[in-house]
């Protein structure tokens, strides 16, 4: 029996193990909108801008590891979702893009709401499709899964023009993909492996850097195994947090740009470096003449292209992180290292990078922190980008695997709200915090009406400080002080929060911060609370744009200004 | 690092917009493409493109995992160290006035050129070869006054009976 375009796609997601999409819908693709009540374990999630739809199907993605779904009509629809494809490209995050297209006979007419969305998103997707026939969808929707999950995941746009949702084929789903240009490594070469191993066995003063990669590839225990066999200090990239517990006592925090400045004065003296699942990026690596100047690096990366692509590599490994890691380990040798350890430990003693000094007001930190102890670290944190973002990476101590859910390669003003209510629907039973700023905030406030209806848990922790707060610190210590449209003027956020039905609280007083906290974690659903903030504390450290990381500056001696 | 030219050979599906593809990639890593050239391959299905691209070996390394990454390219070849045919055809339409046609002939003839169009005042010269001596041969026929010049860029070839860019058969039993 033959079926239309819009079965064949729901079928295809069902398939693929999908059960919810976030997405608006619009004039050319009703009809798979029509065909969505025949299939009621498809849920779909109507949120308020398809750029929320994006990232919330991000947060989805990122904390389950699964394919994120998002759906959106043609034209400005289809364009609004282009930031959330750019993030989840720059961030390896796996998602399929839906949009509708006009239908066939009206492409490269200029219709009404026609845009060439496979042309924009060409440099921002893993790959992407216009469906030119109702018989070749189920084949391009399981191409995009597969092509999303597996490798280094990332994002898929699939554009279906009307016709061919409503157009009619036979379904049959197949079995398996042919694409003869894409060869996911798997397997890393053992002959690297026991080059790396013996250069690990012989190192003084090793350090492991993991990045996401570690953390989507699930390589925990193999990670811990590798640092606790040789005693090999472990940091961090910024998406590379809660791939390690920080708690543990070789974790020693993130490196970059206001990464602690322990962690990027070791890498400064390391003797071989082993980089996990991570990409060099310049925030990590500072002025890249500067980075790692006495080690020999050791690159293990499921992407061939990330090899030697900013630094140097010495040894590179291609492949799945998780296999490579276990045969690594049985290469390893025991080791204690002390010499190295105690070095590392001088150098958190000298330069602790992440102390929160005593203020009668709120500074940003201390709430950061007091999230973290009323959660006891329970929580998936996820955030907006900015200020708040660093304090938050930085006061949180992230135990928990992949508790962490934030844009590093695009930072994505307005990530926070979506993602988390992405992330609280991927994992109902998970406390989800959103820790946001009130710039950052703004730009996807839009979502707690998405909030407010599916009733979503998310707790909603602003730290409001009246500025675009990174870049007025930027200006601070940059520009002279000039504080150019960095002042913000923030609506009541409690009052908004109130007109949706979420209920809030602003905390003006550090006495009232801990019990807000709690009052927000007592109560069922959503919660805001919108926290009032020194307004020109400064994220340290900081390592200037262009600097290699040892010249990081750390927390000048500054006189609290409370209001 | 050395900047010197590479050649590189890709074997692509032949679907719509690869060669887009390939060409928003160079673009939008800022690599340098001196000449890209897309046809029919041996096999079906498949598109075989030729690379010149000017760089550093590291540079020309990321040009070829970057045109890997794409999932239309099967495989890419770096032949530039091997012992390889390189050719390219240019059209060339020179003013050709019967004072001058004789010697223009000679020049021709001694490129093993071809003409093949002829009017009262110029031919159209069909020429083959490397890139360096379609350069020479332009040059000589310069002072003679060139209307138009196409040029196709540059294919390659390995000799010998290895294959440019060899890609497992087997792995392209499905594509139609």
């Amino acid at each position: 029996m033959k079926k239309t375009g819009s079965q064949i796609l729901c079928e295809s997601l069902i398939n693929e193990g999908v059960d919810t999409m976030f997405g608006i819908l619009g004039g050319v693709i009703i009809p798979f909108y029509d065909t969505l009540p025949q299939y009621p374990q498809l849920k779909h999630i109507l949120v308020a801008h398809e750029q929320g739809g994006a990232h919330a199907a991000e947060g989805y993605a990122r904390a389950t590891g699964k394919v994120g779904v998002c759906i959106a009509t043609s034209g400005p629809g289809a364009t609004n979702l282009v930031t959330g494809i750019a993030d989840a490209y720059m961030d390896s995050v796996p998602l399929v893009a839906i949009t509708g297209q006009v239908a066939r006979s009206l492409i490269g007419k200029d219709a009404f709401q026609e845009i060439d969305i496979t042309g924009i998103t060409l440099p921002i997707t893993k790959h992407n499709y216009l469906v030119t026939d109702t018989a070749s969808l189920a084949g391009i929707v399981k191409e995009a899964f597969f092509l999303a999950r597996t490798g280094r995941p990332g994002p898929v746009l699939i554009d279906i023009p009307k016709d061919v949702l409503t157009g009619l084929a036979e379904f049959n789903y197949p079995e398996q993909v042919s694409l003869p240009g894409y060869k996911p490594k798997v397997q890393g070469h053992p002959a690297q492996i026991n080059k790396a191993a013996k250069l690990i066995n012989d190192s003084k003063k090793p350090l492991i850097i993991a990045g996401r990669g570690a953390i989507i590839s699930e390589s925990y225990n193999e990670l811990k195994q590798l640092a606790e066999t040789a005693q090999i200090p472990v940091i961090t990239t910024l998406l590379g947090i809660s791939s390690f517990p920080e708690s543990h006592i070789l974790s020693y925090g993130w490196l970059g740009m206001h990464g602690m400045a322990y962690a990027n004065l070791a890498v400064e003296e390391c003797d071989v470096m082993i980089a996990i699942g991570m990409r060099f990026d310049d925030r990590v690596t500072g002025k890249i003449s500067g980075f790692a100047p006495n080690a020999k690096i050791i690159h293990i990366d499921v992407d061939p292209a990330e090899i030697g692509k900013n630094v140097r590599v010495d040894i590179p490994i291609v492949g799945d992180i998780k296999p490579i890691l276990q045969n690594l380990n049985k290469a390893i040798e025991q080791q204690d290292h002390i010499d190295w350890i105690s070095r590392m430990d001088y150098l958190r003693k000298e330069h602790p990078s992440i102390n929160i000094r005593d203020a009668d007001c709120i500074i940003p930190q201390y709430v950061i922190r007091q999230i973290y102890e009323s959660t006891q670290g329970n929580a998936i944190v996820v955030t907006g980008v900015g200020q708040h973002q660093m304090w938050a990476a930085q006061h949180f101590w992230f135990d928990k695997p992949n508790s962490l859910i934030t844009s590093g390669g695009l930072g994505t003003m307005g990530y926070g709200l979506p993602a988390a209510m992405g992330a609280k629907v991927a994992c109902p039973d998970e406390n989800v915090w959103c820790i946001d700023g009130d710039g950052s905030f703004q730009m996807n406030i839009q979502e707690l009406g998405t909030i407010a209806r599916e009733n979503i848990g998310v707790k909603i922790a602003i730290l409001n400080n009246g500025f675009l707060g990174m870049v007025r610190q930027w200006q601070e210590l940059f520009y002279q002080r000039r504080y150019v449209a960095t002042p913000l003027s923030c609506p009541d956020f409690v009052k908004v929060a109130d007109a949706y039905n979420i209920p809030g609280i602003t905390i003006k007083n550090k006495i009232d911060v801990i019990p807000s906290i709690k009052t927000a974690m007592e109560t069922e659903g959503p919660f805001l609370l919108n926290f009032i903030v020194e307004p020109e504390e400064n994220v340290y450290p900081m390592v200037p744009a262009g600097a290699s990381l040892s010249e990081v500056l750390e927390e000048p001696i500054k006189k609290v200004r409370c209001k | 690092m050395l900047t010197t030219k590479h050649t590189l050979v890709a074997m692509v599906t032949d679907k719509p917009g690869v060669l887009n593809r390939a060409a928003s990639l160079f673009r939008r890593r800022g690599f340098n493409i001196d000449s890209i050239t897309v046809g029919h391959s041996e096999l079906p299905h498949i598109s075989r493109m030729t690379i010149v691209v000017i760089g550093n070996s590291a540079m020309v390394e990321q040009v070829r995992k970057q045109l890997e990454k794409l999932v239309d390219v099967i495989k890419v070849a770096d032949v530039t160290g091997a012992k390889t045919i390189i050719r390219e055809l240019a059209l060339i339409k020179v003013n050709a006035p019967s004072t001058t046609r004789s010697e223009i002939m000679q020049i021709v003839d001694i490129f093993r050129a071809k003409i093949v169009d002829v009017s009262s005042d110029s031919l159209i010269i069909e020429a083959t070869g490397d890139e360096d001596k379609l350069s020479s041969f332009y040059n000589m026929l310069r002072g003679f006054g060139i209307k138009e010049l196409a040029r196709t860029g540059c294919v390659a070839m390995i000799r010998g009976g290895a294959k440019s860019a060899a890609i497992d058969k087997e792995s392209l039993k499905d594509i139609q």
